[in-house]
Protein backbone atom coordinates (compact mmCIF):
# COMPACT_ATOMS: atom_id res chain seq x y z
CA UNK A 1 0.00 0.00 0.00
CA UNK A 2 1.50 3.57 -1.22
CA UNK A 3 1.25 6.19 1.37
CA UNK A 4 -0.55 9.16 0.28
CA UNK A 5 1.74 12.59 0.77
CA UNK A 6 -0.17 15.01 3.38
CA UNK A 7 -1.86 17.41 1.37
CA UNK A 8 -1.98 20.31 3.41
CA UNK A 9 -3.15 24.50 2.27
CA UNK A 10 -1.48 27.69 2.91
CA UNK A 11 -2.44 31.28 1.64
CA UNK A 12 0.62 33.09 -0.13
CA UNK A 13 -0.04 36.52 -0.80
CA UNK A 14 -3.83 35.96 -0.28
CA UNK A 15 -4.07 32.76 -2.54
CA UNK A 16 -5.05 29.34 -1.20
CA UNK A 17 -2.55 27.09 -2.02
CA UNK A 18 -2.21 23.37 -1.58
CA UNK A 19 1.27 21.54 -0.72
CA UNK A 20 3.10 18.95 0.83
CA UNK A 21 4.77 19.18 4.25
CA UNK A 22 7.92 18.20 2.61
CA UNK A 23 7.74 21.50 0.18
CA UNK A 24 9.54 24.61 0.87
CA UNK A 25 7.71 27.62 0.92
CA UNK A 26 9.77 29.27 -2.28
CA UNK A 27 8.61 25.96 -4.98
CA UNK A 28 4.66 26.41 -4.36
CA UNK A 29 5.18 29.82 -4.88
CA UNK A 30 6.83 29.55 -7.98
CA UNK A 31 4.71 26.81 -9.06
CA UNK A 32 2.12 28.97 -8.61
CA UNK A 33 3.97 32.27 -10.66
CA UNK A 34 4.62 34.23 -7.44
CA UNK A 35 7.85 35.66 -8.02
CA UNK A 36 10.36 36.04 -5.14
CA UNK A 37 13.75 36.71 -5.99
CA UNK A 38 16.19 34.44 -4.98
CA UNK A 39 20.51 34.55 -5.46
CA UNK A 40 21.92 31.34 -3.53
CA UNK A 41 18.65 29.32 -4.51
CA UNK A 42 19.17 27.03 -7.87
CA UNK A 43 16.76 24.26 -8.68
CA UNK A 44 18.85 21.17 -8.77
CA UNK A 45 21.41 21.40 -6.10
CA UNK A 46 20.91 21.89 -2.08
CA UNK A 47 19.29 24.74 -0.44
CA UNK A 48 21.50 26.98 1.42
CA UNK A 49 19.92 29.82 2.58
CA UNK A 50 22.28 32.42 3.02
CA UNK A 51 21.72 35.49 0.77
CA UNK A 52 18.23 36.05 2.72
CA UNK A 53 17.09 37.16 -0.69
CA UNK A 54 13.56 35.18 -0.35
CA UNK A 55 12.85 36.53 3.05
CA UNK A 56 9.05 36.34 3.43
CA UNK A 57 6.41 37.15 6.00
CA UNK A 58 5.15 34.51 8.14
CA UNK A 59 1.49 35.65 10.12
CA UNK A 60 2.55 34.97 13.93
CA UNK A 61 6.45 34.61 13.75
CA UNK A 62 7.82 37.93 14.03
CA UNK A 63 11.01 36.73 12.32
CA UNK A 64 11.58 36.88 8.51
CA UNK A 65 12.21 33.71 7.19
CA UNK A 66 13.99 32.12 4.14
CA UNK A 67 11.12 31.05 1.43
CA UNK A 68 14.11 28.66 0.11
CA UNK A 69 14.41 26.99 3.61
CA UNK A 70 11.28 26.83 5.35
CA UNK A 71 8.75 24.17 4.77
CA UNK A 72 5.06 24.68 4.38
CA UNK A 73 2.86 24.44 7.41
CA UNK A 74 -1.35 24.00 7.20
CA UNK A 75 -3.09 27.43 7.22
CA UNK A 76 0.35 29.71 7.44
CA UNK A 77 -0.64 32.92 6.01
CA UNK A 78 2.76 34.18 4.03
CA UNK A 79 3.33 37.29 2.59
CA UNK A 80 6.04 38.16 -0.01
CA UNK A 81 5.37 41.45 -1.44
CA UNK A 82 5.07 43.74 1.58
CA UNK A 83 6.72 47.16 1.77
CA UNK A 84 8.63 46.05 4.54
CA UNK A 85 10.29 42.81 2.59
CA UNK A 86 11.17 45.29 -0.40
CA UNK A 87 13.20 47.83 1.65
CA UNK A 88 15.02 44.45 3.70
CA UNK A 89 15.58 43.04 -0.17
CA UNK A 90 17.03 46.76 -1.88
CA UNK A 91 19.46 46.73 1.34
CA UNK A 92 20.75 43.15 0.88
CA UNK A 93 21.30 44.32 -2.72
CA UNK A 94 23.03 46.71 -1.40
CA UNK A 95 25.02 45.79 1.04
CA UNK A 96 26.63 42.90 -1.97
CA UNK A 97 27.36 45.78 -4.21
CA UNK A 98 29.23 47.62 -1.34
CA UNK A 99 30.93 44.55 -0.40
CA UNK A 100 33.12 43.88 -3.27
CA UNK A 101 34.27 45.70 -6.62
CA UNK A 102 31.09 45.34 -9.04
CA UNK A 103 31.50 47.87 -11.72
CA UNK A 104 28.99 46.72 -14.08
CA UNK A 105 30.02 48.44 -17.18
CA UNK A 106 33.44 46.46 -17.37
CA UNK A 107 32.31 43.29 -16.30
CA UNK A 108 31.97 40.36 -18.65
CA UNK A 109 28.95 39.36 -17.19
CA UNK A 110 27.47 42.85 -18.04
CA UNK A 111 23.84 42.66 -19.54
CA UNK A 112 23.56 38.49 -18.48
CA UNK A 113 24.41 38.78 -14.46
CA UNK A 114 21.65 37.87 -11.86
CA UNK A 115 22.68 40.64 -8.73
CA UNK A 116 22.47 43.40 -11.84
CA UNK A 117 18.73 42.11 -12.93
CA UNK A 118 17.91 41.99 -9.44
CA UNK A 119 18.97 45.10 -8.61
CA UNK A 120 16.49 46.71 -11.36
CA UNK A 121 14.10 44.31 -10.38
CA UNK A 122 13.94 45.32 -6.93
CA UNK A 123 14.34 49.03 -7.63
CA UNK A 124 17.97 49.36 -6.20
CA UNK A 125 19.24 52.84 -7.99
CA UNK A 126 21.92 53.15 -6.16
CA UNK A 127 24.02 52.05 -3.31
CA UNK A 128 23.57 53.95 -0.08
CA UNK A 129 26.00 52.54 2.05
CA UNK A 130 29.82 53.95 1.33
CA UNK A 131 31.63 51.35 -0.86
CA UNK A 132 34.26 49.14 0.49
CA UNK A 133 36.87 48.82 -2.22
CA UNK A 134 39.01 45.98 -0.66
CA UNK A 135 41.90 44.68 -2.68
CA UNK A 136 41.56 41.11 -3.78
CA UNK A 137 42.75 38.92 -6.03
CA UNK A 138 41.96 37.52 -9.51
CA UNK A 139 42.61 33.38 -10.38
CA UNK A 140 44.05 33.30 -13.77
CA UNK A 141 45.63 30.24 -13.32
CA UNK A 142 43.33 27.87 -14.81
CA UNK A 143 43.42 27.07 -18.76
CA UNK A 144 40.02 27.82 -19.67
CA UNK A 145 38.56 29.91 -16.57
CA UNK A 146 38.95 32.73 -14.55
CA UNK A 147 37.89 33.31 -10.53
CA UNK A 148 37.96 37.50 -10.23
CA UNK A 149 36.95 37.65 -6.54
CA UNK A 150 35.81 41.31 -7.20
CA UNK A 151 32.32 39.97 -8.38
CA UNK A 152 31.75 36.95 -5.81
CA UNK A 153 28.68 37.22 -3.76
CA UNK A 154 29.74 34.08 -1.71
CA UNK A 155 26.44 32.10 -2.99
CA UNK A 156 28.51 29.05 -2.69
CA UNK A 157 26.60 27.34 -5.62
CA UNK A 158 30.13 26.68 -7.14
CA UNK A 159 30.87 24.96 -4.13
CA UNK A 160 27.52 22.70 -4.42
CA UNK A 161 27.67 22.11 -7.69
CA UNK A 162 31.23 20.73 -7.93
CA UNK A 163 30.47 18.72 -4.78
CA UNK A 164 26.91 17.61 -5.77
CA UNK A 165 26.81 17.39 -9.25
CA UNK A 166 30.83 16.52 -10.35
CA UNK A 167 31.46 15.06 -7.65
CA UNK A 168 34.94 16.69 -6.92
CA UNK A 169 34.61 19.21 -4.33
CA UNK A 170 37.79 21.62 -5.76
CA UNK A 171 35.72 24.45 -4.27
CA UNK A 172 35.20 25.61 -0.97
CA UNK A 173 34.95 28.74 1.40
CA UNK A 174 37.70 29.78 3.59
CA UNK A 175 37.89 32.83 6.41
CA UNK A 176 34.93 34.40 8.13
CA UNK A 177 32.55 37.49 7.81
CA UNK A 178 33.82 40.46 5.72
CA UNK A 179 36.80 37.86 5.18
CA UNK A 180 35.04 34.81 3.73
CA UNK A 181 36.23 33.76 0.04
CA UNK A 182 35.78 30.60 -1.96
CA UNK A 183 39.40 29.12 -2.73
CA UNK A 184 39.98 25.60 -4.53
CA UNK A 185 41.97 22.90 -2.93
CA UNK A 186 43.92 23.46 -0.24
CA UNK A 187 44.34 27.11 -0.93
CA UNK A 188 46.48 26.25 -4.24
CA UNK A 189 45.68 27.81 -7.71
CA UNK A 190 43.13 26.76 -9.73
CA UNK A 191 45.69 25.76 -12.55
CA UNK A 192 47.45 23.81 -9.93
CA UNK A 193 44.43 21.93 -8.84
CA UNK A 194 44.42 18.24 -8.60
CA UNK A 195 40.97 17.61 -7.98
CA UNK A 196 39.48 20.01 -10.51
CA UNK A 197 38.13 18.09 -13.57
CA UNK A 198 37.77 21.69 -16.15
CA UNK A 199 34.51 20.57 -16.55
CA UNK A 200 33.39 24.01 -16.43
CA UNK A 201 29.59 23.59 -13.91
CA UNK A 202 30.61 25.88 -11.34
CA UNK A 203 31.36 28.98 -14.14
CA UNK A 204 28.33 28.01 -16.11
CA UNK A 205 26.13 28.55 -11.95
CA UNK A 206 27.63 31.17 -10.50
CA UNK A 207 25.71 34.10 -11.18
CA UNK A 208 27.99 36.78 -11.52
CA UNK A 209 31.26 37.53 -13.16
CA UNK A 210 33.42 36.11 -10.72
CA UNK A 211 33.48 32.73 -12.48
CA UNK A 212 33.58 33.02 -16.18
CA UNK A 213 35.35 31.55 -19.28
CA UNK A 214 38.23 32.65 -20.47
CA UNK A 215 38.79 35.29 -23.96
CA UNK A 216 35.18 37.02 -23.14
CA UNK A 217 35.67 40.28 -23.05
CA UNK A 218 32.97 42.95 -21.89
CA UNK A 219 29.35 42.02 -21.87
CA UNK A 220 30.31 38.34 -23.75
CA UNK A 221 29.97 35.88 -20.92
CA UNK A 222 26.33 34.16 -20.96
CA UNK A 223 25.74 31.37 -18.71
CA UNK A 224 24.75 27.97 -19.43
CA UNK A 225 22.57 26.27 -17.14
CA UNK A 226 20.49 23.86 -18.94
CA UNK A 227 22.32 20.84 -17.80
CA UNK A 228 21.46 21.35 -14.15
CA UNK A 229 17.61 20.79 -14.69
CA UNK A 230 18.44 17.70 -16.99
CA UNK A 231 20.54 16.13 -14.74
CA UNK A 232 18.17 16.88 -11.77
CA UNK A 233 15.35 15.17 -14.06
CA UNK A 234 17.17 12.15 -14.78
CA UNK A 235 18.51 11.37 -11.70
CA UNK A 236 14.90 11.80 -10.23
CA UNK A 237 13.93 8.64 -12.56
CA UNK A 238 16.55 6.58 -11.83
CA UNK A 239 17.10 7.27 -7.99
CA UNK B 1 -6.13 81.40 -25.22
CA UNK B 2 -3.62 81.57 -22.30
CA UNK B 3 -1.45 85.04 -22.32
CA UNK B 4 1.14 83.23 -19.77
CA UNK B 5 4.13 81.74 -20.90
CA UNK B 6 4.97 79.19 -19.03
CA UNK B 7 8.30 79.63 -16.84
CA UNK B 8 11.45 77.93 -18.05
CA UNK B 9 13.00 75.71 -15.94
CA UNK B 10 16.42 76.83 -15.05
CA UNK B 11 19.23 73.91 -15.59
CA UNK B 12 22.87 73.40 -15.18
CA UNK B 13 24.35 70.27 -16.25
CA UNK B 14 28.57 69.34 -15.65
CA UNK B 15 31.14 66.99 -16.36
CA UNK B 16 33.14 66.27 -13.57
CA UNK B 17 35.34 62.87 -14.15
CA UNK B 18 33.43 60.70 -16.64
CA UNK B 19 34.15 60.01 -20.49
CA UNK B 20 31.38 62.60 -21.45
CA UNK B 21 29.30 59.36 -22.62
CA UNK B 22 26.18 60.74 -20.65
CA UNK B 23 26.47 63.77 -22.36
CA UNK B 24 26.79 62.47 -25.37
CA UNK B 25 23.27 60.06 -24.78
CA UNK B 26 22.04 63.39 -23.38
CA UNK B 27 22.23 64.64 -27.16
CA UNK B 28 21.37 61.39 -28.35
CA UNK B 29 17.50 62.82 -27.41
CA UNK B 30 17.77 63.91 -31.11
CA UNK B 31 14.70 65.78 -32.45
CA UNK B 32 13.13 65.54 -29.45
CA UNK B 33 15.55 68.05 -27.58
CA UNK B 34 13.74 71.17 -29.78
CA UNK B 35 10.38 69.75 -27.32
CA UNK B 36 12.63 69.79 -24.23
CA UNK B 37 14.22 73.77 -24.86
CA UNK B 38 10.69 74.65 -25.29
CA UNK B 39 11.43 73.97 -21.13
CA UNK B 40 14.61 74.55 -20.52
CA UNK B 41 16.98 77.47 -20.12
CA UNK B 42 20.52 75.70 -20.23
CA UNK B 43 22.71 78.09 -17.94
CA UNK B 44 26.05 76.24 -17.51
CA UNK B 45 27.11 73.18 -19.38
CA UNK B 46 29.96 72.18 -21.16
CA UNK B 47 27.55 72.92 -24.23
CA UNK B 48 27.31 76.47 -23.37
CA UNK B 49 30.10 78.85 -22.92
CA UNK B 50 29.39 79.87 -19.15
CA UNK B 51 32.55 79.60 -16.74
CA UNK B 52 30.89 80.91 -14.04
CA UNK B 53 27.82 78.77 -11.91
CA UNK B 54 24.69 80.54 -11.64
CA UNK B 55 23.18 81.69 -8.26
CA UNK B 56 19.88 80.29 -8.30
CA UNK B 57 19.14 76.71 -10.91
CA UNK B 58 15.90 74.44 -10.60
CA UNK B 59 17.95 71.42 -11.74
CA UNK B 60 21.37 70.39 -11.97
CA UNK B 61 22.48 66.71 -13.90
CA UNK B 62 26.10 66.00 -12.75
CA UNK B 63 28.09 63.44 -15.15
CA UNK B 64 31.05 61.86 -13.33
CA UNK B 65 32.86 60.52 -10.18
CA UNK B 66 34.18 62.93 -7.28
CA UNK B 67 37.92 62.62 -8.24
CA UNK B 68 39.71 65.64 -7.67
CA UNK B 69 39.46 69.04 -5.35
CA UNK B 70 37.91 71.07 -8.58
CA UNK B 71 35.13 68.13 -8.90
CA UNK B 72 34.19 68.89 -5.79
CA UNK B 73 34.12 72.70 -5.53
CA UNK B 74 32.06 72.56 -8.23
CA UNK B 75 29.70 69.87 -7.06
CA UNK B 76 29.58 71.67 -3.54
CA UNK B 77 28.42 74.94 -5.03
CA UNK B 78 25.94 73.54 -7.88
CA UNK B 79 24.19 71.63 -5.09
CA UNK B 80 24.18 74.86 -3.15
CA UNK B 81 22.71 76.34 -6.25
CA UNK B 82 19.56 73.95 -7.25
CA UNK B 83 16.78 72.25 -6.26
CA UNK B 84 17.38 69.47 -7.78
CA UNK B 85 20.03 67.00 -8.74
CA UNK B 86 20.62 64.24 -10.81
CA UNK B 87 23.84 61.82 -10.82
CA UNK B 88 23.49 60.81 -14.58
CA UNK B 89 24.88 57.89 -15.05
CA UNK B 90 26.97 55.07 -13.51
CA UNK B 91 30.24 56.80 -12.70
CA UNK B 92 28.03 59.80 -10.57
CA UNK B 93 25.90 56.91 -9.75
CA UNK B 94 28.47 54.45 -8.26
CA UNK B 95 31.76 55.51 -9.08
CA UNK B 96 32.07 53.12 -11.92
CA UNK B 97 34.95 53.12 -13.84
CA UNK B 98 36.85 56.37 -12.58
CA UNK B 99 36.48 54.40 -9.05
CA UNK B 100 38.26 51.37 -10.21
CA UNK B 101 41.43 52.58 -8.41
CA UNK B 102 40.17 53.45 -5.39
CA UNK B 103 41.50 49.69 -4.26
CA UNK B 104 44.64 50.16 -5.59
CA UNK B 105 45.23 53.51 -3.29
CA UNK B 106 45.65 56.83 -4.72
CA UNK B 107 49.98 57.10 -4.90
CA UNK B 108 50.81 53.95 -6.20
CA UNK B 109 48.41 54.87 -8.78
CA UNK B 110 49.46 57.82 -9.35
CA UNK B 111 52.82 57.01 -9.67
CA UNK B 112 52.36 54.31 -11.76
CA UNK B 113 50.62 56.47 -14.08
CA UNK B 114 52.77 59.40 -14.05
CA UNK B 115 55.99 58.30 -13.29
CA UNK B 116 57.00 54.76 -13.29
CA UNK B 117 55.26 54.45 -17.10
CA UNK B 118 55.58 58.37 -17.77
CA UNK B 119 58.20 59.81 -20.36
CA UNK B 120 57.18 63.37 -19.06
CA UNK B 121 57.26 62.84 -15.14
CA UNK B 122 54.53 64.85 -13.47
CA UNK B 123 54.49 65.78 -9.96
CA UNK B 124 51.49 64.97 -7.37
CA UNK B 125 50.17 67.83 -7.89
CA UNK B 126 49.10 68.12 -3.73
CA UNK B 127 52.98 68.90 -3.60
CA UNK B 128 52.75 71.90 -5.28
CA UNK B 129 52.37 71.38 -9.05
CA UNK B 130 50.94 74.02 -10.30
CA UNK B 131 47.19 74.37 -12.48
CA UNK B 132 46.17 71.17 -11.98
CA UNK B 133 43.69 70.62 -9.10
CA UNK B 134 44.53 67.49 -6.63
CA UNK B 135 43.52 64.33 -6.63
CA UNK B 136 41.03 62.89 -3.83
CA UNK B 137 42.02 59.65 -2.01
CA UNK B 138 39.05 58.25 -3.14
CA UNK B 139 37.13 58.60 -6.63
CA UNK B 140 33.44 58.97 -5.03
CA UNK B 141 30.04 59.05 -6.20
CA UNK B 142 27.78 61.52 -5.97
CA UNK B 143 25.65 61.21 -3.23
CA UNK B 144 28.78 60.66 -1.04
CA UNK B 145 29.36 63.78 -0.67
CA UNK B 146 26.41 66.58 -1.35
CA UNK B 147 22.22 64.78 -1.42
CA UNK B 148 21.27 64.18 -4.82
CA UNK B 149 17.51 64.00 -5.89
CA UNK B 150 17.26 61.47 -8.08
CA UNK B 151 19.31 58.32 -9.64
CA UNK B 152 19.85 57.46 -13.29
CA UNK B 153 21.71 54.60 -14.05
CA UNK B 154 23.97 53.20 -17.14
CA UNK B 155 26.86 53.44 -18.80
CA UNK B 156 25.55 56.02 -20.43
CA UNK B 157 21.98 56.09 -19.13
CA UNK B 158 20.27 55.27 -22.73
CA UNK B 159 18.96 58.63 -24.55
CA UNK B 160 15.53 57.50 -23.61
CA UNK B 161 15.79 57.19 -19.98
CA UNK B 162 17.43 60.82 -20.44
CA UNK B 163 14.66 62.18 -22.23
CA UNK B 164 12.09 59.96 -20.29
CA UNK B 165 13.55 61.50 -16.75
CA UNK B 166 13.53 65.32 -18.34
CA UNK B 167 10.27 65.08 -19.19
CA UNK B 168 8.10 63.31 -16.52
CA UNK B 169 10.41 66.28 -14.47
CA UNK B 170 8.76 68.70 -16.51
CA UNK B 171 5.35 67.65 -16.13
CA UNK B 172 5.71 67.54 -12.19
CA UNK B 173 5.90 63.90 -11.57
CA UNK B 174 8.96 61.55 -9.86
CA UNK B 175 10.23 59.25 -12.71
CA UNK B 176 11.75 55.87 -12.25
CA UNK B 177 14.55 55.73 -14.15
CA UNK B 178 15.01 51.64 -12.98
CA UNK B 179 12.02 51.23 -15.79
CA UNK B 180 14.54 52.42 -18.08
CA UNK B 181 18.08 51.53 -17.03
CA UNK B 182 20.40 49.43 -15.06
CA UNK B 183 23.52 49.59 -13.55
CA UNK B 184 26.57 48.89 -16.43
CA UNK B 185 23.22 49.56 -19.18
S1 LIG C 1 29.14 40.61 -11.48
FE1 LIG C 1 27.20 41.52 -12.10
S2 LIG C 1 26.82 43.12 -10.58
FE2 LIG C 1 28.95 42.58 -10.48
S3 LIG C 1 30.01 43.99 -11.86
FE3 LIG C 1 29.53 42.17 -13.05
S4 LIG C 1 27.58 42.65 -14.03
FE4 LIG C 1 27.83 44.09 -12.33
S1 LIG D 1 32.36 32.33 -7.32
FE1 LIG D 1 30.27 32.67 -8.13
S2 LIG D 1 29.18 30.76 -7.63
FE2 LIG D 1 31.00 30.79 -6.37
S3 LIG D 1 30.35 31.72 -4.43
FE3 LIG D 1 31.19 33.39 -5.73
S4 LIG D 1 29.40 34.24 -6.78
FE4 LIG D 1 28.78 32.24 -5.97
S1 LIG E 1 17.57 32.12 -2.06
FE1 LIG E 1 16.78 31.75 -0.08
S2 LIG E 1 18.38 32.45 1.19
FE2 LIG E 1 19.25 32.68 -0.84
Amino acid sequence: MSTQPHIITLTIDGRELSATVDDSILTIARQHKIDIPTLCFLEGLSTWGACRLCLVEIEGTPKLLSACTTKCVENMVVKTDTERLKQHRKMIIELLFAERNHICSVCVSNGACELQSLAQECGVDHVSVPYRYPSLQLDSSHDLFRLDNNRCILCTRCVRVCDEIEGAHTWDVAGRGIDAHVLTDLNTLWGDSESCTSCGKCVQVCPTGALVQKGTAVAEMHKQREFLPYLTKMRRNHP
Amino acid sequence: MSTTTPQKIKVATIWIDGCSGCHMSFLDIDERLIDLVQHIDLLYSPLVDMKEIPAELDLTLVEGAVSNEHDLERVVALRKASKFMIALGDCAVTGNVPSMRNPIGLKPCFDRAYQEMADIVVNDPADGDPGIPALLEMAKPVHEVVTVDLFVQGCPPPADAIFYVLSELIAGRVPDPTLLTRFGA
